[in-house]
C-alpha cells in the first residue's frame, strides 16, 4: 500500500502549524466564526449537534494496521473511546473538543493520516473499491489512480472554493463496489481493443434532494490524459456550475440542465485547450513509484482448499455459512477476502470501539500483512487472507463480535448517524436499523431471504445512500414526529437505479412492521433463485405496495 | 484598503472608471468593466495611458483573450471567498499568456493569498490593515505543493 515519503510528511507537517495557528486565531477572537468555519472544514472539523466532530480520510478505503491502531487511541483519548466508519471510507469522531483539535491531527500526521478534503466544497476523499488491488475480477489496481488524484486535489489551487463538495469514485473490477454512477466523477478503469487500459468517465451522478444517475461522457479516456481531462471537468463545473442555490450547485444539475453531450463537447473543448497549453502531463517516474507501492505482496505459498478447512466447514455449518457469506474470491490461489461485519445485531451500523480498532489491527497483522479496507457500505475488509487461516480469524471475528454472517443481507444495513448526532437530520437513523437488524436476527431467515440491501439515511441529504437501497428509508418529520418514506428498487453496482416511492411515509413504531410484510411478499412471490431485487424489478411496487399498507 | 504587489503596501496608482463614466486625461492609468471595454476598446486603445480590465467573476476571459498584449493589469473579484470563479480565470488568463498585474479584489482574506498566489495573481487589495505580515504569513506556510512540482512533469 502506499507509504509516504519525505514530500507527502513535510506537506501534512506544514498542514499542522497552518491549522494550529488558525485554531489559536480563532481562540484569540482574530477570526470570527464566518471566517474560522471554512478553515476548520477544510480539515473535517464540523460543528454538530452536541459537539464537534472531526471526519478523518481513508483515502480510497486502504488503511495499514499502526493507522488503524492510531485511530484506537485517537478515539479513547479525545474523545468517546469508539469511531463511526462512513460511506465515503471515512471515520468520524463525534465528541471533540476544538482546542484538541490540533493536538489530534498532529497525531494522526504521525502515521500520514488527516482530516483534508474530507469536508467543504472542495475535491473530496476520493474513494474505490474495498477489494482494489484483490479483486479475482479486476481489470487494474484503481488506487494506483485514486492516490494521484488524492495528490493532484490535495490544495488544488483551483479547485479549493467550488460551487459544492465534489466527490470522486474509482473502481478497477467488473462488479461496481464504489457505486460510482451516484458520484459527481466515476471513474471505471477498462480496457480497449488494443489491450490498453484506461478509464470511463462518468459525469453528474448524485444522491441527496435531487437523485440522479452519472452519464458517461467518455466511453474510454487513455490514463496519461487523466489529470488533464478531470481539470476540464473541474474548470468547466467551476465556471458553469449554479452557485446561487445550495440545492443546485452540483454538477448533476449542471449536466442535466445542459445534456450529457453538451458538457462531453465542453470539456473536451476545454481539454483541447489545455493540451494546447502544454497539458497536464503526469511525471513518469513518480507514476512508477506509485504503482510500485500497490505492487502485489509477495504472497507466501498457500493451498487451494486447504482440507482442515473443507473438514470444518462440513463439521460446522456456522463457519460454512461464515465463510460462503462474508469471504470473497481473491486472485492469488490460496487466498481470501474477509468481511469483518460491522454489524453486529443491536449495534450502529458502522461504529467500532478502541478496543475493537485494536483487535482489527491484530488480526491483520496476523493473517492479512497488516492491511484493512473500508468499505463504503460501513464494513471493514481484510484483503489478504490465507485460505488455512479462515478458521482462526473466524473466531477471532466472533470474539469481537464482527463475524455475523450478514454481508449483502438485510441486516447489513447502511446508515447514517441521522438525529442521534447530526444537526440536519429530520428523524433518527440507527434505532430504526438497530430495531430491523433485531427482528431478522434470525440467521436461516435472513439468509433464505438473500442478498437484500436496506439503506437509511436520517434526512433528504442522502448519506445513507437510501436511494440507491433494494429498500431505502428515507426519515421525514411530520409534525414532530418521525415518519419514514420507503422507496423500493434502488441498486448502486453496475445496474444502479434510484429506488421509486411506495407512497406516504410510514410511523417509526409501524416501519418494522412494514418491512416484515413487504419481505414476507417477497418470499411468497419470488420465482426460485429470483432475489428481492429482481422480483421488484419484475413485479413493480403494487405487491409490495399493498403488504406495506396492510392494516397491522 | 491596503494594495499588496510583491508582498508590499503600495499605492495604487490606477483610476478605477465606474460604468459610463468619464475617462481622465489620456495618461493616466485607467480601469473599465468588461461592459465599457466591449463597447469602448478602440478609444481606450487609442489612449496613451496604460490600460486594465475588471472582470465580474462570471466574465468569459475569452472576451479579453486577444487583447492581453494591451492590457497593464487585470482586477478579477471575490464576492465572497468560498465564490472560486477568480481561481479558473486566473489560471486560465496566465495560461493564454497575459504577463500584467493579476488583481485580487473583495473577500480576499489572508488563508486564500497562497493559493491565489499559485493561480498567477500577484496583486491583492486587502481590508486587513496588517495586509503585509499576513502575506508574509500565509506564503511561508507551505513549501510543498503537489502540483505542479510534484505529479505533473515541469
Ligand atoms: C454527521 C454529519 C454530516 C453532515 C452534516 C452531512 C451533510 C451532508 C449534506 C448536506 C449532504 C448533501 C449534499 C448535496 O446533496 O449536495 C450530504 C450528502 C452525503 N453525505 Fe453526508 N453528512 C454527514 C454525515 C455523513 C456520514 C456519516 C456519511 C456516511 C455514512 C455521509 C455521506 C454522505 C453521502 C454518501 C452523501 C450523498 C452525496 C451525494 O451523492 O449527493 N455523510 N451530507
Ligand atoms: S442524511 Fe441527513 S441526517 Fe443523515 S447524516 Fe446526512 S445530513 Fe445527517
Amino acid at each position: 500500500m502506499y507509504r509516504y515519503d519525505d514530500f507527502d510528511r513535510a506537506f501534512l507537517e506544514e498542514r499542522v502549524a497552518q491549522f494550529r495557528d488558525q485554531v489559536a486565531r480563532r481562540l484569540a477572537g482574530d477570526l470570527n466564526e464566518d471566517e474560522f468555519k471554512p478553515l476548520r472544514l477544510m480539515n473535517g472539523l464540523y460543528l454538530q449537534l452536541h459537539a464537534y466532530m472531526l471526519r478523518i480520510a481513508i483515502p480510497y478505503g486502504t488503511l495499514s494496521s499502526l493507522q488503524m491502531r492510531r485511530l484506537a487511541e485517537v478515539a479513547q483519548r479525545w474523545d468517546r473511546g469508539y469511531g463511526h466508519f462512513t460511506t465515503r471510507q471515512n471515520i468520524q469522531l463525534n465528541w471533540i473538543r476544538l482546542e484538541d483539535a490540533p493536538d489530534i491531527i498532529a497525531a494522526l500526521a504521525e502515521v500520514d493520516m488527516h482530516g483534508i478534503q474530507t469536508s467543504g466544497n472542495c475535491i473530496r476523499n476520493v474513494t474505490a473499491d474495498q477489494y482494489a488491488g484483490v479483486a479475482a475480477d479486476e481489470i487494474e489496481d484503481p488506487r494506483i489512480w485514486a492516490e494521484i488524484l488524492r495528490q493532484w486535489s490535495t490544495n488544488h489551487p483551483e479547485f479549493s472554493f467550488l460551487p459544492r463538495k465534489f466527490k470522486i469514485a474509482v473502481t478497477g473490477a467488473e462488479l461496481d463496489r464504489a457505486a460510482i454512477r451516484v458520484h459527481d466523477i466515476g471513474l471505471r478503469m477498462c480496457r480497449a481493443p488494443d489491450g490498453s487500459t484506461g478509464f470511463e468517465v462518468v459525469v453528474g451522478g448524485g444522491l441527496g434532494r435531487t437523485p440522479l444517475i452519472g452519464k458517461t461522457i467518455r466511453d474510454f479516456l487513455p490514463k496519461d490524459d487523466l489529470l488533464g481531462y478531470l481539470e476540464a471537468v473541474m474548470r468547466v463545473y467551476n465556471a458553469l456550475g449554479r452557485r446561487d442555490n445550495l440545492y443546485k450547485a452540483r454538477v448533476k444539475i449542471l449536466v442535466h440542465d445542459i445534456g450529457a453531450e453538451r458538457m462531453a463537447a465542453m470539456v473536451d473543448e476545454e481539454f483541447q485547450a489545455i493540451q494546447a497549453e502544454g497539458g497536464v502531463a503526469l511525471d513518469p517516474v513518480l507514476v512508477a513509484r506509485i504503482q510500485d507501492h500497490f505492487a502485489p505482496p509477495a504472497y507466501a505459498p498457500a493451498p487451494e482448499g486447504p482440507p482442515e478447512v473443507l473438514a470444518l466447514e462440513r463439521a460446522d455449518p456456522a463457519f460454512a455459512r461464515w465463510r460462503a457469506t462474508n469471504t470473497a474470491a481473491h486472485r492469488e490461489p490460496g487466498y481470501v477476502i474477509v468481511n469483518l461485519s460491522l454489524k453486529p445485531h443491536g449495534r450502529p451500523p458502522g461504529d467500532a470501539t478502541s478496543g475493537e480498532m485494536r483487535a482489527v489491527a491484530d488480526m491483520a497483522d496476523r493473517w492479512s500483512l497488516g492491511e484493512i479496507r473500508v468499505a463504503h457500505e460501513q464494513n471493514l475488509v481484510l484483503p489478504h487472507v490465507r485460505q488455512a487461516d479462515l478458521p482462526d480469524l473466524w473466531r477471532a471475528a466472533a470474539a469481537i463480535g464482527f463475524a455475523t454472517p450478514n454481508i449483502g443481507h438485510l441486516t447489513d444495513i447502511i446508515a447514517c448517524p441521522g438525529m442521534d448526532y447530526c444537526a440536519l437530520a429530520t428523524a433518527r437513523s440507527i434505532p430504526i436499523a438497530e430495531r430491523l437488524a433485531d427482528r431478522f436476527k434470525n440467521l436461516d431467515r435472513l439468509h433464505d431471504i438473500g442478498p437484500f440491501r436496506i439503506n437509511i439515511s436520517g434526512c433528504i441529504n442522502a448519506c445513507g445512500h437510501h436511494h440507491v437501497g433494494h429498500v431505502g428509508l428515507l426519515g421525514v418529520d411530520k409534525n414532530g414526529e418521525e415518519f419514514y418514506q420507503i422507496t423500493l428498487g434502488g441498486s448502486a453496482e453496475e445496474d444502479t437505479a434510484i429506488g421509486r416511492i411506495v407512497g406516504p411515509a410510514v410511523s417509526s413504531a409501524d416501519v418494522v412492521d412494514a418491512i416484515e410484510r413487504l419481505v414476507e411478499t417477497y418470499v411468497d412471490i419470488r420465482e426460485a433463485g429470483e432475489t428481492f431485487l429482481e422480483t421488484c424489478r419484475r413485479v413493480g411496487n403494487a405487491p409490495f405496495k399493498e403488504s406495506i399498507y396492510a392494516a397491522a | 484598503m491596503p494594495l499588496l504587489r510583491q508582498g508590499r503596501a503600495v499605492a495604487d496608482i490606477w483610476t478605477h472608471v465606474e460604468g459610463e463614466g468619464e475617462l481622465p486625461t489620456d495618461d493616466v492609468a485607467v480601469t473599465v468593466d468588461a461592459a465599457r471595454w466591449s463597447a469602448d476598446r478602440d478609444r481606450l486603445i487609442a489612449r496613451s495611458g496604460p490600460l486594465g480590465v475588471r472582470l465580474a467573476n462570471n466574465d468569459p476571459v475569452d472576451l479579453l483573450a486577444e487583447d492581453l498584449g494591451q492590457l497593464a493589469l487585470i482586477v478579477l473579484h471575490f464576492p465572497k471567498f468560498s465564490d472560486g470563479r477568480a481561481y479558473s480565470q486566473a489560471r486560465r488568463l496566465r495560461r493564454l499568456g497575459f504577463a500584467g498585474e493579476l488583481r485580487a479584489t473583495g473577500n480576499v482574506l489572508q488563508d486564500q493569498l497562497l493559493l491565489m498566489t499559485r493561480v498567477g495573481f500577484d496583486g491583492f487589495v486587502m481590508a486587513a490593515p496588517d495586509a503585509e505580515r499576513r502575506y508574509e504569513a500565509a506564503l511561508a506556510a507551505y513549501d510543498h505543493f503537489y502540483q505542479p512540482r510534484r505529479i505533473v512533469a515541469a
